[in-house]
């Protein structure tokens, strides 16, 4: 049966120009799909978007909407002008965690093309920022009927709602010289303990893992995850110095000045006369740049581990938060490092559920009660590399002073240092 | 009723299985990388294996006809294993030098984007906007479309001084992210309530809860429990908007866009950074909105020929100093740039540092 087609002038304009276009593949599920349910769903999501790019406003609502035994992983849409688009008047989107680094197979994603087309509009996004495969627009019935037939081949649902989200990280070991970690592993053992608090929601606010092979830190996780970990290493980089001359004589000696010792944030390169390159280890952060510029002469060190910083965020509700380092510096090798990763945000977890309030963030937790507090409610030991710099404001009560310095000199012994 | 199916919890899967074989040989262990071209990527293991990365900018919802071309040139002209990266492009993985340029020529010809490694403009991150989100304020899909259309020779080429992260969000919630250059959408009055619905629709607590200047407060109007806003306070967050939907902040002639530079992820050369306002008031303009367009035109010429090799925007802007940044893009500097929030002392210059 022909679909009397939404007229769509404003969309129309967005599939001139070189970039591919989005409207062009929902135009073709509309008239090329043989599933005439497909042909007139998305039929009317263009009418519903024409609309909004007509009066410049959204018209989706959110509401309830699992599947059997989840309280989350879906995010409802209802058309609040379904009368006048009923196809699309129901287009959930389903949230689907992606294998760790985000690798695929054609036959896999082929499998869930397959799956989707059956029970949805036939769109999907790898991924969206939450970094869940987002399988967009199904209605309720089929939300469970598409749940039910991935779930069966391997794959589970994502977070939504105040809840543990899906995790994220970089490809990592599996492509990359610089990483320090086995991101894919850390991945997988931080979010698949707490599937529980994946799919069902019941925490203060959302919490998110991302882990980043290095400080170059692909997966944002500084800025956008409340347990971000990050690849480092702690003994010197390596020099291949072969390379770095090599180097040298292919951009000339300035070049070099000019972009590689110049630019290391804490003065810690130097270049001899024989153009080798001399770093001071103990000055350096690990900020990656030279390694960077160099891929070939310079790489991180054998002692490596991960430095874990905890709070970021954006904006809402008491502006942008950056996370910060709670762990400096921890080795992953053995199991038992990976336990107590765990272990660790089981802590910061329990400890957040306690004492968070009502749509606040781990971050914005430690922003009200103090570092300091959350510190000891987490059971850490302060550090200075914790902070940019101690403390300005002198107003404060220290009666505690001459015990805190003792146990630090006790803490510093034990570490024999 | 039909007995439902218990799901089995099985989380985030193992990616080991669907990575490539080399990938997988050399876990770890791999050496260096080299850039042969735009938009493609060789890395090279201690034991001399080696891989090459193509990757292709797509318009991100993908229908799946167009997944299943993507799949056909994976299958065909390279080893059938892909990678997609946190910026939704598309990377296909060939251990065989030899599949590189006909996987190229397979993607070009297929009409999608070789490009989006190193010093380019990156494929703008970007959330649901119109199409799906429940509070949106504009089309994210539809204004990253509009601008890749015009960025795309700098999204093939490599020729900017460092690589540029652009994001786009619809609402100041900033789903999109910091970027380099942020186009995130300003609403600039205070919401419209109607009051019939919010005793029956909103949790009143928890929204007077999430303001983050309290200037929301329970009332009763026209004889109905509902909410009202001061409105000297309010700050047209629209946070109150997602838990209460009659608080409607959307405007079509008020929701503006305002464009922010300077958002850096990476911790090289400097701290990770947020990004910093430089443009408001620009108009929500679909379905190509090219006065936002023209302002992110600007901001990159400046950059590219202003900033030295490596400098990402916030560091070229920290290095000229901002009076000269707004003089380059050809932008206004108002009270309005100058932060009120907290922390805000700390961005005011304690100095003497002055560039004449």
């Amino acid at each position: 049966m022909a679909i009397d087609k939404h007229a769509t002038p404003m969309l129309d304009q967005l599939e001139t120009g070189p970039w591919p276009s989005f409207i062009s593949g929902i135009k073709r599920l509309r008239d090329q799909h043989p599933d005439a349910r497909i042909n007139a769903v998305t039929n009317d999501l263009l009418g519903q978007l024409e609309h909004s790019y007509e009066t410049r406003k959204g018209y989706w609502k959110g509401g309830t909407v699992s599947v059997f035994g989840y309280g989350g992983g879906i995010i409802p849409r209802f058309s609040e002008v379904g009368k006048v688009f009923p196809s699309s008047k129901e287009f959930h989107t389903v949230r689907v965690q992606p294998p760790a680094g985000n690798h695929y197979t054609t036959a896999m994603l082929r499998q869930l093309a397959d799956t989707w087309e059956k029970y949805g509009s036939g769109l999907v996004t790898f991924h969206g920022q939450t970094g869940n495969i987002m399988f967009i627009g199904v209605d309720t019935p089929n939300t469970q009927n598409f749940f039910d037939e991935i779930n069966d081949y391997g794959w589970d649902l994502g977070g939504a709602g105040p809840c543990v989200r899906t995790a994220m990280s970089c490809v990592g070991s599996a492509r990359c010289e610089m990483s320090c970690t086995n991101e894919l592993k850390a991945h997988r053992l931080l979010v698949n303990n707490f599937t529980d608090d994946v799919h069902r929601p019941a925490l203060p606010y959302k919490f998110k893992f991302k882990v980043s092979g290095c400080p170059n830190d692909c997966q944002n996780a500084i800025e956008r995850s409340d347990f971000a970990v990050l690849g480092t290493w702690r003994d010197d980089m390596k020099v291949d110095q072969a390379e770095v001359k090599a180097y040298i004589a292919d951009k000339g000696r300035q070049y070099y000045i000019d972009n590689v010792i110049t630019r290391c944030p804490t003065k810690a390169l130097s270049l001899n006369d024989d153009d080798t390159l001399d770093v001071n280890n103990r000055d350096c952060v690990r900020c990656m740049h030279c390694l960077n510029v160099m891929p070939k002469a310079l790489h991180p060190g054998d002692d490596k581990g991960v430095t874990i910083l905890i709070g970021g965020k954006r904006t809402l509700k008491i502006g942008d938060l950056m996370g910060t380092v709670v762990v400096p510096f921890k080795k992953l090798e053995t199991e038992e490092d990976y336990e107590s990763l765990v272990e660790l945000a089981e802590t910061i977890i329990d400890f957040w559920a306690e004492n968070g309030l009502e749509h606040e963030r781990c971050g914005e937790m430690i922003e009200r009660i103090g570092l300091a507090n959350f510190l000891e409610g987490i059971g850490i030991e302060p550090d200075p590399n914790m902070l940019s710099h101690p403390r300005q404001s002198s107003y404060i009560r220290m009666d505690g002073w001459d015990e805190a310095a003792e146990e630090w000199f006790a803490r510093q012994a034990e570490a024999g240092r | 009723m039909a007995e439902m199916r218990e799901p089995i919890e099985s989380g985030c899967p193992d990616p080991w299985q669907y990575m490539h074989p080399v990938m997988r040989k050399n876990f770890g262990m791999w050496k260096y990388h080299e850039h042969p071209r735009p938009g493609v990527l060789l890395h090279v293991a201690y034991s001399g294996d080696k891989i090459w990365t193509v990757k292709a900018g797509t318009q991100r919802i993908l229908d799946v006809f167009t997944l299943r071309k993507l799949c056909d040139i994976g299958d065909e002209f390279a080893d059938g294993y892909v990678h997609f990266t946190i910026r939704s492009n598309i990377e296909y993985l060939v251990s065989d030098e030899s599949k590189v340029q006909p996987l190229i020529d397979a993607l070009e010809g297929a009409g999608f984007v070789v490009g989006g490694t190193q010093n380019s403009v990156a494929m703008i991150s970007h959330t649901q906007g119109w199409l799906h989100c429940d509070i949106p304020g504009t089309d994210a899909s539809g204004v990253v479309k509009s601008m890749m259309d015009e960025l795309i020779d700098e999204f093939r080429n490599a020729r900017m001084p460092n690589r540029v992260h652009i994001t786009t969000s619809c609402c100041q919630i900033n789903c999109g992210g910091q970027g380099d250059i942020a186009i995130n959408v300003q609403h600039t009055k205070p919401p419209k309530i109607n009051h019939d619905l919010v005793a029956n629709v909103c949790e009143r607590p928890s929204v007077v809860a999430r303001c983050p200047v309290a200037a929301i407060r329970p009332a009763m109007v026209n004889g109905k429990p509902s909410l009202e806003v001061d409105e000297r306070k309010c700050i047209c967050c629209g946070a109150c908007y997602p838990p209460c939907p009659p608080m409607q902040i959307n405007d079509a002639e008020h929701s503006k866009l305002a464009i922010w530079v300077g958002g850096n992820h990476s911790n090289a050369r400097g701290k990770p950074t947020f990004q910093k306002l430089v443009a408001a008031g620009i108009p929500n303009n679909p379905p190509r909105w090219p006065e936002a367009t023209a302002i992110v035109k600007r901001i990159l010429k400046a950059y590219k020929e202003g900033a030295k090799d490596w400098e990402r925007i916030n560091e070229w802007i920290e290095r000229i100093g901002w009076p000269r940044f707004f003089e380059e893009v050809e932008l206004p500097f108002t009270k309005y740039h100058i932060d009120t929030w907290r922390g805000a002392r700390a961005s005011f210059n304690s100095s003497s540092y002055i560039r004449f």
